[in-house]
């Protein structure tokens, strides 16, 4: 099965849409409860990050029956530094974005503990893409 | 502790998804930063939170949070009510702050979660 979804620029409101009807999605199809978590919790970080601190982007999930891969491409600045930005507590979220309740840093090392595979493209001036899978075995 | 107890305790007010009586809880954990919140597994906790918007209903339903106290008056609004509806989220609205949530749980009985 595949789904895709749009992601807005700073819409905070809406923001996690996807996530949440992913959710509701591996709920249906009764995947178990501790792999639904660790893949909502790595999909919704990466969501979050693309209204954050790029313009947006598209989400991709494909799910058979023995994995999830989730892809999330934004336009926007890219990060500069990838070993910086992975580990925990680094942030440059802005104080609307830590109005809104991020910026803890802890977003790209929690998509790292959650999945069995992550895959990140970015480059400076253009965009990232985050590809992330989950085994369901 | 029940949710109705935790509200009783705290003075709050329950809103969202009406109170499960038969869930349990026995820890709590309190943070403003929806990060952290996802760092951990939420399993029989409570969430006391200073954080009223979408953003605080998103990160509880990826947490699979069954309950959430915001503290320091804060107001749900009815998209935020919405929300909690739907993904299953019992609110319990209180006037007090963080601190004092907090305190009052503990001293009850409610566990850290680390
Ligand atoms: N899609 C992205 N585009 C541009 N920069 C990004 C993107 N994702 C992450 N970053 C950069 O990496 C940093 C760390 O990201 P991470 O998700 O770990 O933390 P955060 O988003 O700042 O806070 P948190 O996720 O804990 O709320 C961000 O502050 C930002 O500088
Ligand atoms: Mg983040």
């Amino acid at each position: 099965m595949h789904y895709t979804f749009n992601i807005e620029r700073g819409n905070f409101t809406d923001a996690g849409q996807a996530s949440s009807s992913v959710k509701r999605t591996l709920k249906q199809l009764g995947v178990d409860p501790a792999n639904i978590k660790r893949t909502v919790v790595a999909l919704f970080e990466a969501e979050i990050n693309a209204v954050a601190h790029a313009y947006g982007g598209t989400i991709d999930v494909d799910i058979d029956g023995e994995k999830i891969v989730m892809v999330v491409a934004d336009e926007g600045p890219g990060i500069p530094n990838l070993d910086l930005a992975m580990q925990e507590g680094w942030s440059t979220a802005s104080a609307k974005v830590r109005e809104m309740g991020y910026g803890a840093g802890m977003g790209l090392p929690n998509i790292k503990k959650n999945t069995d595979d992550l895959k990140i493209d970015t480059q400076v001036g253009v965009g990232t893409t985050v590809t992330m899978t989950v085994y369901l075995t | 502790m029940t949710i109705k107890e935790i509200a009783t305790l705290v003075n709050g007010e329950i809103v969202g998804a009406p109170a499960d009586d038969l869930y349990e809880v026995k820890k709590a954990f309190a943070s403003d930063l929806m990060s952290d919140v996802l760092r951990f597994s939420m399993d029989e906790t409570v969430l006391i939170t200073g954080l009223c918007n979408n953003q605080t209903m998103r990160t509880s339903e990826m947490a699979d949070l069954r309950v959430v106290v915001i503290g320091r008056d804060k107001q749900p609004d009815e998209d935020m009510l919405e929300l909690a509806e739907d993904s299953g989220i019992t609110i319990i609205k209180c006037k007090y702050s963080i601190f004092k949530i907090s305190g009052i749980l503990y001293g009850a009985g409610i566990a850290p979660l680390y």
